[in-house]
């Protein structure tokens, strides 16, 4: 096990060093600089400052700085936010989607699996065409739309939650469902398929000859041989939650990650784009690293060892 | 002896979208205490069925087990117990050993779990009490260190390791019935004669009445007390062992006896059965066997045959039997064998 991780550590770096690599050159093939967008500037005004952030330096020295800049933990500074450090930025955004997408994880995945689970052993009743509706619902209505009719009945109409903000635990509570909508109709359609093949195979047949009832067969006996592939698919669905839904952050009003990623695509602020995409790519990395060692604990015949064994 | 279970007039249905599947035509039959029953016949014929009808294993969506069915076990009738009534007889009274012992257990929980679970559930023991006992049975079905396997998972075990531990499983709470649904059928030949040795040798131990399905005559012949020969969802033949492959009566069962390799002839060529099993969503009139039964008389189209009294053990539904049949020659093979035959061979009467 222990062989296991340092392996994987090595290559989740190398991973990392290839995905930084590549968007650090995907990025120049995007036409403009980080100054075009900005008042007119004199082409010598240009010049002083490409000049000052490095921009006048052929490419591969370019490369070379950041990522000598990276390797210390230095992320640039920003072009847009008058000199922000990059890291300070994150850092003060991602506070709330970091909570936001984990609050709506979890929400989600328990009350998807719940209902799968639920659709499966009632099979072709009532119970599962209403799941199984959720789930479309869940799927095809845009999060915003959504957003904006809990917003509307829950914020306005009801005057139970706050509407908008992100000013404590009560102002998470609507963006978290609308958030979570997607991920339940994930888990849950999911979890039915699977629970409905589970339930069918010999072992179950076995348990039951052996006295369990509905409920323990459902939870002690086939929960956790159907929750196998569900884990997969969940895993980078956790990332881009917790990354930041860019439209529920906006419709909410929430201080968060999503939006900074998207207008620094916008106006080339380089630093920004570079630094978020690390951060993005850490987390998917290590989500995967997480869900491949949930595979261990949930299932015993997948064994982690070094590749010599 | 007593009866432990009887079975009277089964009848289950399933319901396809072709129609209505008569699976089990009204099969009659009885398990005495201490006694091996062999369910034998082709895929299809009904043995699983019958057996899970017992357990009530039987899909509920589109099974139906027929009004007067009757399965009676310690005066109950089985067929139409409740669910939670049902619940607390499964795995402590009736139990029952699968096919595939590769599919049969549950793949992400330790062995040991998977044999307390029955102990836990219905005789009220503690997690170490039913630990302990776990203990005892996996040294009872022969498998060795049994500290360090409870705590391991089905994968770390071979295929007749597991159907030790299903065996083991099944036998948790000392059943009075226990179902063996062709426990050996997925096993290699050794391994085979291993588990029916363990199996004749645990019998004898907790006097369990066991009914043994089985295609395989050969594995017949070395369980069995009694045999009963299903095809087309009924019983047509039942006796005992001796007077099953010594002196059958129905054709079906000397198909199946000629279908026999043996060592003993130099024949080149196996017998085969000709045809294929009848269709049970328009089951045929009269005899279900007719069609493939070269000795059969005009009467088997019209009339089904009831089951005639061969001895007061062995009865069988073919109109051969009737006091009016003509003489026939059974095939070379039952000729053969009922030369060994202590008991002489008479005309039944109905």
């Amino acid at each position: 096990m222990g062989k296991y991780v340092l392996q994987r550590i090595f290559y989740m770096a190398l991973t990392l060093f290839i995905v930084i690599s590549l968007t650090f050159f995907l990025m120049q093939l995007i036409p403009g600089s980080p100054f075009s967008t900005a008042a007119k500037l004199s082409d010598s005004q240009l010049a002083i400052m490409n000049a000052k952030y490095g921009l006048d330096q052929p490419l591969p020295v370019q490369y070379a700085m950041y990522m000598g800049n990276v390797l210390q933990g230095d992320l640039g500074v920003s072009f847009q936010f008058s000199n922000t450090p990059v890291t300070e930025l994150i850092a003060g955004r991602i506070g709330p989607s970091l909570s936001l997408g984990l609050q709506a994880m979890i929400f989600g995945t328990i009350f998807g699996i719940l209902l799968g689970i639920i659709a499966a052993l009632r099979q072709n009743t009532w119970l599962d065409y209403g799941s199984t509706f959720v789930a479309v619902l869940g799927k095809s209505i845009p999060s915003f739309v959504f957003a904006a009719m809990l917003q509307y009945i829950i914020g306005v109409q009801l005057g139970w939650l706050p509407v908008a903000f992100w000013r404590g635990f009560e102002y998470s509570i609507l963006p978290t469902i609308a958030l979570s909508i997607f991920p339940i109709s994930i888990a849950a359609r999911f979890m039915r398929t699977e629970m409905i093949d589970v339930l069918g195979s010999d072992y179950i047949t076995l348990a039951k000859a052996k006295g369990a009832s509905g409920y323990e067969i459902a939870f002690k006996h086939a929960m956790r041989n159907a929750l196998i592939p569900v884990v997969t698919v969940l895993g980078p669905l956790t990332v881009s939650l917790i990354t930041g839904s860019l439209v529920v952050e906006r419709v909410f009003a929430i201080p968060g990650l999503g939006e900074q990623f998207v207008t620094s695509i916008n106006v080339l602020d380089y630093s920004v784009i570079m630094g978020t995409t690390i951060l993005f790519a850490s987390l998917f990395i290590f989500t995967v690293f997480v869900v491949d060692i949930l595979y261990s604990i949930i299932d015993p015949r997948i064994r982690l060892s070094g590749g010599n064994n | 002896m007593n009866n432990i279970l009887e079975v009277k007039d089964l009848n289950i249905s399933f319901h396809t979208y072709a129609g209505e599947v008569q699976a089990i035509r009204g099969v009659n039959f009885e398990l005495k205490k201490g006694e091996t029953l062999a369910i034998v016949g082709e895929s299809g014929s009904g043995k699983s069925v019958t057996t899970k009808s017992i357990m009530r294993l039987l899909p509920k969506s589109n099974s139906e087990i027929k009004q007067g069915s009757q399965i009676l076990f310690d005066g109950k009738n089985l067929a139409e117990l409740s669910d939670k009534a049902m619940e607390k007889i499964r795995g402590k009274d009736i139990s029952m050993i699968f096919q595939d012992p590769m599919t049969s257990l549950n793949p992400t929980m330790k062995i040991g779990k998977q044999i307390a679970e029955p102990l836990i559930k219905h005789q009220n023991f503690s997690k170490a009490q039913a630990k302990q006992r776990a203990l005892e049975l996996l040294e009872l079905v022969g498998l060795p260190n049994p500290e360090i396997r409870i705590n391991q998972y089905p994968h770390q075990f071979s295929g007749g390791q597991r159907q030790r531990i299903v065996i083991a499983v099944a036998l948790a709470c000392n059943p009075k019935v226990l179902i063996a649904d062709e426990p050996t059928t997925a096993l290699d030949v050794t391994i085979q004669a291993q588990i029916l040795d363990l199996m004749k040798d645990l019998q004898n131990k907790i006097d369990t009445s066991i009914i043994f399905i089985t295609h395989d005559l050969g594995v017949v012949a070395s369980v069995a007390d009694r045999v009963a020969v299903m095809y087309g969802g009924k019983i047509v033949e039942v006796g005992t062992v001796d007077e099953i492959f010594y002196n059958s009566q129905h054709p079906y069962t000397w198909g199946l006896i000629s279908s026999m390799p043996s060592i003993d002839t130099e024949d080149d060529e196996l017998f085969v059965i000709p045809g294929s099993p009848p269709d049970l969503l328009n089951p045929p009139k009269g005899d279900a066997f007719a069609a493939r039964n070269r000795y059969a008389m005009a009467i088997d189209q019209s009339e089904e045959p009831p089951m005639f009294k061969v001895s007061n053990t062995h009865y069988a539904a073919t109109w051969l039997l009737h006091p009016d049949a003509p003489e026939i020659d059974p095939p070379e093979a039952v000729q053969r064998r009922r030369k060994q035959f202590p008991g002489n061979v008479t005309k039944g009467e109905k």
